[in-house]
Protein backbone atom coordinates (compact mmCIF):
# COMPACT_ATOMS: atom_id res chain seq x y z
CA UNK A 1 0.00 0.00 0.00
CA UNK A 2 1.39 3.34 -0.94
CA UNK A 3 0.59 6.66 0.56
CA UNK A 4 -0.51 9.23 -1.90
CA UNK A 5 1.45 11.88 -3.61
CA UNK A 6 -0.74 14.82 -2.95
CA UNK A 7 -1.26 17.29 -5.70
CA UNK A 8 2.01 17.67 -7.60
CA UNK A 9 2.23 21.35 -6.86
CA UNK A 10 1.76 23.47 -9.92
CA UNK A 11 3.29 26.83 -9.03
CA UNK A 12 1.51 29.15 -11.37
CA UNK A 13 2.53 31.98 -9.12
CA UNK A 14 0.38 33.18 -6.29
CA UNK A 15 0.41 36.87 -7.18
CA UNK A 16 -3.18 36.93 -8.36
CA UNK A 17 -4.47 35.31 -5.19
CA UNK A 18 -2.44 37.68 -2.99
CA UNK A 19 -3.73 40.73 -4.85
CA UNK A 20 -7.33 39.59 -4.41
CA UNK A 21 -6.74 39.14 -0.69
CA UNK A 22 -5.22 42.62 -0.43
CA UNK A 23 -8.19 44.22 -2.20
CA UNK A 24 -10.64 42.28 -0.04
CA UNK A 25 -8.77 43.35 3.12
CA UNK A 26 -8.94 47.03 2.16
CA UNK A 27 -12.67 46.82 1.38
CA UNK A 28 -13.19 44.99 4.67
CA UNK A 29 -11.42 47.71 6.67
CA UNK A 30 -13.36 50.49 4.95
CA UNK A 31 -16.67 48.71 5.55
CA UNK A 32 -15.80 48.00 9.19
CA UNK A 33 -14.82 51.59 9.95
CA UNK A 34 -18.08 52.93 8.51
CA UNK A 35 -20.47 50.58 10.32
CA UNK A 36 -21.83 53.01 12.87
CA UNK A 37 -22.20 55.90 10.43
CA UNK A 38 -24.01 53.58 8.07
CA UNK A 39 -26.41 52.37 10.78
CA UNK A 40 -27.13 55.94 11.91
CA UNK A 41 -27.70 57.09 8.38
CA UNK A 42 -30.10 54.21 7.72
CA UNK A 43 -31.99 54.68 10.96
CA UNK A 44 -32.38 58.44 11.03
CA UNK A 45 -31.93 59.69 7.46
CA UNK A 46 -33.45 56.89 5.44
CA UNK A 47 -36.04 55.40 7.81
CA UNK A 48 -36.60 58.79 9.52
CA UNK A 49 -37.08 57.28 12.97
CA UNK A 50 -37.49 59.59 15.95
CA UNK A 51 -34.16 59.66 17.88
CA UNK A 52 -34.07 58.46 21.51
CA UNK A 53 -37.07 56.15 21.20
CA UNK A 54 -37.12 52.43 21.99
CA UNK A 55 -37.74 51.65 18.34
CA UNK A 56 -34.87 53.77 17.02
CA UNK A 57 -32.53 52.33 19.65
CA UNK A 58 -33.39 48.78 18.68
CA UNK A 59 -33.23 49.43 14.93
CA UNK A 60 -29.88 51.19 15.11
CA UNK A 61 -28.43 48.43 17.30
CA UNK A 62 -29.63 45.81 14.82
CA UNK A 63 -28.38 47.64 11.71
CA UNK A 64 -24.95 48.20 13.23
CA UNK A 65 -24.50 44.72 14.67
CA UNK A 66 -25.61 42.47 11.80
CA UNK A 67 -22.99 43.72 9.31
CA UNK A 68 -20.43 43.96 12.11
CA UNK A 69 -20.80 40.32 13.14
CA UNK A 70 -20.91 39.13 9.53
CA UNK A 71 -17.74 41.07 8.72
CA UNK A 72 -15.97 39.77 11.82
CA UNK A 73 -17.09 36.23 11.04
CA UNK A 74 -15.85 36.40 7.43
CA UNK A 75 -12.49 37.84 8.44
CA UNK A 76 -11.97 35.35 11.26
CA UNK A 77 -13.04 32.28 9.32
CA UNK A 78 -10.80 33.29 6.42
CA UNK A 79 -7.79 33.74 8.68
CA UNK A 80 -8.43 30.63 10.75
CA UNK A 81 -8.97 28.45 7.67
CA UNK A 82 -5.71 29.59 6.09
CA UNK A 83 -3.87 28.97 9.35
CA UNK A 84 -5.45 25.52 9.54
CA UNK A 85 -4.22 24.53 6.08
CA UNK A 86 -0.79 24.32 7.71
CA UNK A 87 -2.03 21.67 10.13
CA UNK A 88 -3.51 18.21 9.74
CA UNK A 89 -4.58 15.38 11.98
CA UNK A 90 -1.60 13.41 10.71
CA UNK A 91 0.79 16.13 11.80
CA UNK A 92 -0.93 16.31 15.20
CA UNK A 93 -0.53 12.56 15.53
CA UNK A 94 3.19 12.80 14.83
CA UNK A 95 3.65 15.72 17.23
CA UNK A 96 1.74 13.97 20.01
CA UNK A 97 3.41 10.59 19.59
CA UNK A 98 5.46 9.71 22.66
CA UNK A 99 4.01 12.59 24.69
CA UNK A 100 2.92 11.81 28.21
CA UNK A 101 0.00 12.93 30.32
CA UNK A 102 0.32 16.53 31.42
CA UNK A 103 2.38 18.25 28.78
CA UNK A 104 0.66 16.00 26.24
CA UNK A 105 -2.79 17.27 27.29
CA UNK A 106 -1.69 20.88 26.92
CA UNK A 107 -0.21 20.32 23.47
CA UNK A 108 -3.20 18.22 22.41
CA UNK A 109 -5.67 20.94 23.40
CA UNK A 110 -3.73 23.54 21.39
CA UNK A 111 -3.48 21.25 18.35
CA UNK A 112 -7.16 20.30 18.72
CA UNK A 113 -8.17 23.93 18.26
CA UNK A 114 -5.97 24.57 15.25
CA UNK A 115 -6.39 21.24 13.42
CA UNK A 116 -9.26 21.22 10.94
CA UNK A 117 -11.65 18.34 11.56
CA UNK A 118 -15.35 17.69 11.70
CA UNK A 119 -17.05 15.55 14.30
CA UNK A 120 -17.76 12.88 11.67
CA UNK A 121 -13.99 12.17 11.68
CA UNK A 122 -13.98 11.54 15.43
CA UNK A 123 -13.86 7.76 15.08
CA UNK A 124 -10.91 7.39 12.65
CA UNK A 125 -9.08 10.12 14.56
CA UNK A 126 -9.62 8.36 17.85
CA UNK A 127 -8.45 5.00 16.48
CA UNK A 128 -5.46 6.52 14.71
CA UNK A 129 -4.36 8.34 17.86
CA UNK A 130 -4.65 5.56 20.42
CA UNK A 131 -3.23 2.98 17.98
CA UNK A 132 -0.08 5.01 17.55
CA UNK A 133 0.42 5.03 21.29
CA UNK A 134 -0.94 8.44 22.19
CA UNK A 135 -2.39 8.14 25.74
CA UNK A 136 -6.18 7.99 26.03
CA UNK A 137 -6.39 11.19 28.09
CA UNK A 138 -4.26 13.12 25.60
CA UNK A 139 -6.49 11.91 22.76
CA UNK A 140 -9.52 13.17 24.68
CA UNK A 141 -7.95 16.58 25.21
CA UNK A 142 -7.51 16.80 21.45
CA UNK A 143 -11.08 15.77 20.66
CA UNK A 144 -12.59 18.09 23.27
CA UNK A 145 -10.69 21.27 22.49
CA UNK A 146 -12.24 21.97 19.11
CA UNK A 147 -15.92 21.97 20.13
CA UNK A 148 -15.09 23.72 23.42
CA UNK A 149 -13.42 26.65 21.68
CA UNK A 150 -15.68 27.29 18.73
CA UNK A 151 -14.55 30.08 16.41
CA UNK A 152 -18.07 31.17 15.46
CA UNK A 153 -18.98 31.47 19.14
CA UNK A 154 -15.74 33.29 19.81
CA UNK A 155 -16.40 35.91 17.13
CA UNK A 156 -19.99 36.46 18.19
CA UNK A 157 -19.02 36.84 21.84
CA UNK A 158 -16.34 39.32 20.80
CA UNK A 159 -18.75 41.30 18.64
CA UNK A 160 -21.64 41.32 21.10
CA UNK A 161 -19.95 41.45 24.51
CA UNK A 162 -16.37 42.61 23.93
CA UNK A 163 -12.98 40.99 23.92
CA UNK A 164 -12.87 40.23 27.64
CA UNK A 165 -15.78 37.80 27.39
CA UNK A 166 -14.29 36.23 24.24
CA UNK A 167 -10.92 35.71 25.92
CA UNK A 168 -12.56 34.24 29.03
CA UNK A 169 -14.54 31.83 26.88
CA UNK A 170 -11.45 30.66 24.95
CA UNK A 171 -9.37 30.33 28.12
CA UNK A 172 -12.08 28.38 29.88
CA UNK A 173 -12.49 26.03 26.91
CA UNK A 174 -8.78 25.25 26.76
CA UNK A 175 -8.59 24.77 30.53
CA UNK A 176 -11.49 22.32 30.50
CA UNK A 177 -10.09 20.33 27.56
CA UNK A 178 -6.71 20.02 29.30
CA UNK A 179 -8.06 19.16 32.74
CA UNK A 180 -10.85 16.82 31.65
CA UNK A 181 -8.44 14.92 29.36
CA UNK A 182 -5.90 14.71 32.17
CA UNK A 183 -8.51 13.35 34.60
CA UNK A 184 -9.69 10.74 32.09
CA UNK A 185 -6.07 9.70 31.55
CA UNK A 186 -5.36 9.49 35.28
CA UNK A 187 -8.38 7.25 35.84
CA UNK A 188 -6.92 4.52 33.59
CA UNK A 189 -10.01 3.83 31.52
CA UNK A 190 -8.41 1.95 28.63
CA UNK A 191 -10.55 -1.10 29.43
CA UNK A 192 -13.62 0.86 28.39
CA UNK A 193 -12.37 1.32 24.85
CA UNK A 194 -13.98 -1.22 22.51
CA UNK A 195 -11.63 -4.17 22.09
CA UNK A 196 -11.51 -4.09 18.29
CA UNK A 197 -9.85 -0.66 18.38
CA UNK A 198 -6.63 -2.16 19.73
CA UNK A 199 -6.55 -4.83 17.02
CA UNK A 200 -6.84 -2.65 13.92
CA UNK A 201 -3.75 -2.05 11.86
CA UNK A 202 -3.27 1.60 11.02
CA UNK A 203 -1.44 2.49 7.84
CA UNK A 204 1.06 5.29 7.46
CA UNK A 205 -0.90 8.48 7.41
CA UNK A 206 -1.26 11.20 4.87
CA UNK A 207 -0.27 14.76 5.59
CA UNK A 208 -2.01 17.01 3.15
CA UNK A 209 -0.83 20.22 4.74
CA UNK A 210 2.61 20.27 3.14
CA UNK A 211 2.17 20.37 -0.60
CA UNK A 212 -0.24 23.25 -0.91
CA UNK A 213 0.45 26.48 -2.78
CA UNK A 214 -0.66 29.81 -1.35
CA UNK A 215 -3.34 29.94 -4.02
CA UNK A 216 -4.74 26.64 -2.69
CA UNK A 217 -4.72 27.91 0.87
CA UNK A 218 -6.41 31.20 -0.03
CA UNK A 219 -9.00 29.35 -2.11
CA UNK A 220 -9.82 27.16 0.87
CA UNK A 221 -10.14 30.20 3.10
CA UNK A 222 -12.53 31.78 0.63
CA UNK A 223 -14.72 28.73 0.24
CA UNK A 224 -14.87 28.22 4.02
CA UNK A 225 -16.14 31.79 4.42
CA UNK A 226 -18.81 31.23 1.77
CA UNK A 227 -19.88 27.93 3.26
CA UNK A 228 -20.08 29.05 6.88
CA UNK A 229 -21.62 32.47 6.28
CA UNK A 230 -24.25 30.95 3.96
CA UNK A 231 -25.14 28.64 6.80
CA UNK A 232 -25.05 30.90 9.88
CA UNK A 233 -26.20 34.30 8.59
CA UNK A 234 -29.82 33.59 9.45
CA UNK A 235 -28.91 32.67 13.03
CA UNK A 236 -26.89 35.87 13.26
CA UNK A 237 -29.84 37.98 12.07
CA UNK A 238 -32.30 36.25 14.42
CA UNK A 239 -29.85 36.42 17.31
CA UNK A 240 -29.20 40.11 16.89
CA UNK A 241 -32.86 40.92 16.27
CA UNK A 242 -33.56 39.20 19.59
CA UNK A 243 -30.77 41.08 21.28
CA UNK A 244 -31.82 44.37 19.69
CA UNK A 245 -35.42 43.97 20.86
CA UNK A 246 -34.27 43.26 24.39
CA UNK A 247 -31.74 46.08 24.21
CA UNK A 248 -34.50 48.56 23.45
CA UNK A 249 -37.43 47.27 25.45
CA UNK A 250 -36.74 44.88 28.33
CA UNK A 251 -35.68 46.48 31.61
CA UNK A 252 -32.18 45.62 32.78
CA UNK A 253 -31.67 43.08 35.54
CA UNK A 254 -34.93 41.39 34.67
CA UNK A 255 -33.44 37.96 35.32
CA UNK A 256 -30.79 39.02 37.81
CA UNK A 257 -32.59 37.44 40.76
CA UNK A 258 -32.82 33.91 39.37
CA UNK A 259 -29.92 33.65 36.92
CA UNK A 260 -27.67 36.26 38.47
CA UNK A 261 -24.04 35.62 39.39
CA UNK A 262 -24.82 34.97 43.05
CA UNK A 263 -26.78 31.82 42.43
CA UNK A 264 -24.48 28.78 41.93
CA UNK A 265 -27.49 26.50 41.44
CA UNK A 266 -28.27 28.43 38.27
CA UNK A 267 -24.93 27.32 36.78
CA UNK A 268 -25.66 23.68 37.55
CA UNK A 269 -29.15 23.98 36.12
CA UNK A 270 -27.82 25.72 33.00
CA UNK A 271 -25.33 22.90 32.36
CA UNK A 272 -27.85 20.12 33.01
CA UNK A 273 -30.29 21.76 30.60
CA UNK A 274 -27.52 22.43 28.07
CA UNK A 275 -26.07 18.91 27.78
CA UNK A 276 -29.01 17.19 26.06
CA UNK A 277 -29.67 20.26 23.94
CA UNK A 278 -27.54 20.43 20.88
CA UNK A 279 -27.16 23.40 18.63
CA UNK A 280 -24.42 25.09 16.68
CA UNK A 281 -22.68 28.09 18.17
CA UNK A 282 -24.60 30.59 16.06
CA UNK A 283 -27.94 29.04 16.95
CA UNK A 284 -27.41 29.32 20.69
CA UNK A 285 -26.35 32.97 20.51
CA UNK A 286 -29.87 34.48 20.52
CA UNK A 287 -30.49 32.79 23.86
CA UNK A 288 -27.10 33.82 25.19
CA UNK A 289 -27.52 37.47 24.28
CA UNK A 290 -31.04 37.52 25.68
CA UNK A 291 -29.93 36.02 29.00
CA UNK A 292 -26.94 38.37 29.29
CA UNK A 293 -28.98 41.47 28.57
CA UNK A 294 -31.53 40.53 31.19
CA UNK A 295 -28.92 40.29 33.90
CA UNK A 296 -27.94 36.62 34.02
CA UNK A 297 -24.43 36.00 35.36
CA UNK A 298 -21.59 35.78 32.86
CA UNK A 299 -20.49 32.42 34.26
CA UNK A 300 -24.02 31.04 34.08
CA UNK A 301 -24.39 32.08 30.45
CA UNK A 302 -20.96 30.84 29.34
CA UNK A 303 -21.53 27.52 31.11
CA UNK A 304 -24.84 27.11 29.31
CA UNK A 305 -23.23 27.85 25.97
CA UNK A 306 -20.31 25.48 26.53
CA UNK A 307 -22.68 22.69 27.55
CA UNK A 308 -24.83 23.18 24.44
CA UNK A 309 -22.03 23.62 21.89
CA UNK A 310 -19.18 21.62 23.42
CA UNK A 311 -21.03 18.51 24.51
CA UNK A 312 -22.91 17.24 21.54
CA UNK A 313 -25.15 14.21 21.58
CA UNK A 314 -24.49 13.31 17.91
CA UNK A 315 -20.76 13.19 18.62
CA UNK A 316 -21.35 10.93 21.64
CA UNK A 317 -23.39 8.57 19.46
CA UNK A 318 -20.59 8.50 16.88
CA UNK A 319 -18.02 7.83 19.61
CA UNK A 320 -20.11 4.97 20.99
CA UNK A 321 -18.70 2.90 18.10
CA UNK A 322 -15.27 2.94 19.75
CA UNK A 323 -16.05 3.61 23.42
CA UNK A 324 -18.06 1.56 25.86
CA UNK A 325 -20.92 3.45 27.44
CA UNK A 326 -19.17 3.62 30.82
CA UNK A 327 -16.42 5.75 29.28
CA UNK A 328 -18.94 7.98 27.49
CA UNK A 329 -20.74 8.52 30.81
CA UNK A 330 -17.45 9.39 32.56
CA UNK A 331 -16.51 11.67 29.67
CA UNK A 332 -19.79 13.61 29.92
CA UNK A 333 -19.55 13.67 33.71
CA UNK A 334 -16.00 15.05 33.80
CA UNK A 335 -16.83 17.70 31.20
CA UNK A 336 -20.00 18.72 33.05
CA UNK A 337 -18.13 19.11 36.34
CA UNK A 338 -15.45 21.17 34.57
CA UNK A 339 -17.98 23.47 32.92
CA UNK A 340 -19.89 23.96 36.17
CA UNK A 341 -16.66 24.79 38.03
CA UNK A 342 -15.68 27.35 35.38
CA UNK A 343 -19.17 28.88 35.44
CA UNK A 344 -19.15 29.32 39.22
CA UNK A 345 -15.60 30.71 39.10
CA UNK A 346 -16.54 33.30 36.45
CA UNK A 347 -19.58 34.35 38.43
CA UNK A 348 -17.36 34.91 41.46
CA UNK A 349 -14.81 37.09 39.66
CA UNK A 350 -17.11 39.03 37.35
CA UNK B 1 -9.37 2.91 -12.59
CA UNK B 2 -10.89 2.47 -9.15
CA UNK B 3 -11.95 5.45 -7.03
CA UNK B 4 -12.74 4.72 -3.39
CA UNK B 5 -14.47 7.19 -1.10
CA UNK B 6 -13.56 6.49 2.53
CA UNK B 7 -15.95 7.63 5.20
CA UNK B 8 -18.34 6.69 7.95
CA UNK B 9 -21.35 7.33 5.75
CA UNK B 10 -21.81 10.98 6.63
CA UNK B 11 -23.39 13.54 4.32
CA UNK B 12 -20.00 14.80 3.13
CA UNK B 13 -18.99 11.32 1.97
CA UNK B 14 -22.05 11.06 -0.24
CA UNK B 15 -21.32 14.48 -1.64
CA UNK B 16 -17.80 13.37 -2.58
CA UNK B 17 -19.17 10.19 -4.14
CA UNK B 18 -21.56 12.26 -6.28
CA UNK B 19 -18.76 14.62 -7.33
CA UNK B 20 -16.54 11.69 -8.30
CA UNK B 21 -19.29 10.25 -10.50
CA UNK B 22 -19.83 13.61 -12.17
CA UNK B 23 -16.10 13.98 -12.77
CA UNK B 24 -15.92 10.56 -14.42
CA UNK B 25 -18.89 11.38 -16.63
CA UNK B 26 -17.38 14.71 -17.58
CA UNK B 27 -13.97 13.21 -18.39
CA UNK B 28 -15.57 10.26 -20.17
CA UNK B 29 -13.20 7.72 -18.58
CA UNK B 30 -13.77 4.18 -17.46
CA UNK B 31 -13.74 4.09 -13.68
CA UNK B 32 -15.69 2.67 -10.76
CA UNK B 33 -16.63 4.65 -7.69
CA UNK B 34 -16.96 2.75 -4.46
CA UNK B 35 -18.01 3.99 -1.05
CA UNK B 36 -15.96 2.35 1.72
CA UNK B 37 -17.39 2.54 5.24
CA UNK B 38 -15.47 -0.35 6.77
CA UNK B 39 -13.36 1.16 9.54
CA UNK B 40 -10.61 -1.44 9.13
CA UNK B 41 -10.03 -0.44 5.50
CA UNK B 42 -10.17 3.25 6.31
CA UNK B 43 -7.55 2.81 9.00
CA UNK B 44 -5.38 0.64 6.75
CA UNK B 45 -5.02 3.62 4.42
CA UNK B 46 -4.10 5.77 7.43
CA UNK B 47 -6.95 8.19 6.78
CA UNK B 48 -7.64 10.10 10.01
CA UNK B 49 -9.93 12.70 8.49
CA UNK B 50 -12.89 11.59 6.46
CA UNK B 51 -13.94 11.78 3.71
CA UNK B 52 -10.81 10.31 2.15
CA UNK B 53 -10.36 9.75 -1.57
CA UNK B 54 -8.29 6.81 -2.77
CA UNK B 55 -7.52 6.40 -6.47
CA UNK B 56 -5.99 3.06 -7.46
CA UNK B 57 -4.67 2.50 -3.93
CA UNK B 58 -3.25 6.01 -3.58
CA UNK B 59 -4.68 8.37 -0.98
CA UNK B 60 -5.12 11.63 -2.90
CA UNK B 61 -7.24 13.71 -0.54
CA UNK B 62 -8.44 13.63 3.07
CA UNK B 63 -10.81 15.60 5.25
CA UNK B 64 -12.48 17.77 2.66
CA UNK B 65 -15.09 17.88 -0.05
CA UNK B 66 -13.40 18.88 -3.32
CA UNK B 67 -15.28 20.88 -5.91
CA UNK B 68 -15.93 19.20 -9.26
CA UNK B 69 -13.00 20.96 -10.94
CA UNK B 70 -10.67 19.87 -8.13
CA UNK B 71 -11.94 16.31 -8.40
CA UNK B 72 -11.20 16.34 -12.14
CA UNK B 73 -7.66 17.54 -11.38
CA UNK B 74 -7.16 14.79 -8.79
CA UNK B 75 -8.22 12.14 -11.30
CA UNK B 76 -6.21 13.66 -14.15
CA UNK B 77 -3.11 13.80 -11.93
CA UNK B 78 -3.54 10.13 -11.04
CA UNK B 79 -3.82 9.20 -14.72
CA UNK B 80 -0.71 11.24 -15.49
CA UNK B 81 1.24 9.52 -12.70
CA UNK B 82 0.28 6.08 -13.93
CA UNK B 83 1.22 7.01 -17.50
CA UNK B 84 4.81 7.82 -16.60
Amino acid sequence: MTTGILKPSAHRGDTRAFSLVAIAAILWLIAYSQLENFAQWLTYALLRLEPETHLADSVEFFLADVPKILLLLSGTIFGVTILRTFFSAERARQLLGGKRQGIGNLLAAMLGIITPFCSCSAVPLFIGFVESGIPLGVTFSFLMASPMVNEVALVMLFGLFGWQVAVMYAGAGVAIAITAGWVIGALGLEKYVEDFVWKLGVGAGVDESRNLTWTDRIERGGSAVKEIVAWVWLYVVIGIAFGAGIHGYVPENFLAEILGPRNPLAVIAAVLVGIPLYSNAAGVMPVVSALMEKGAGLGTVLAFMMAVVGLSLPEMIILRRVLKWELIAIFIGVMAVGIIAIGILFNLVS
Amino acid sequence: MKIQILGSGCANCHKVEETAKQAIAQMAIDAQVELVTDMQTIMRYGVLQTPGIVIDDNVVSTGRVPALSQMVTLIADSIARQGT
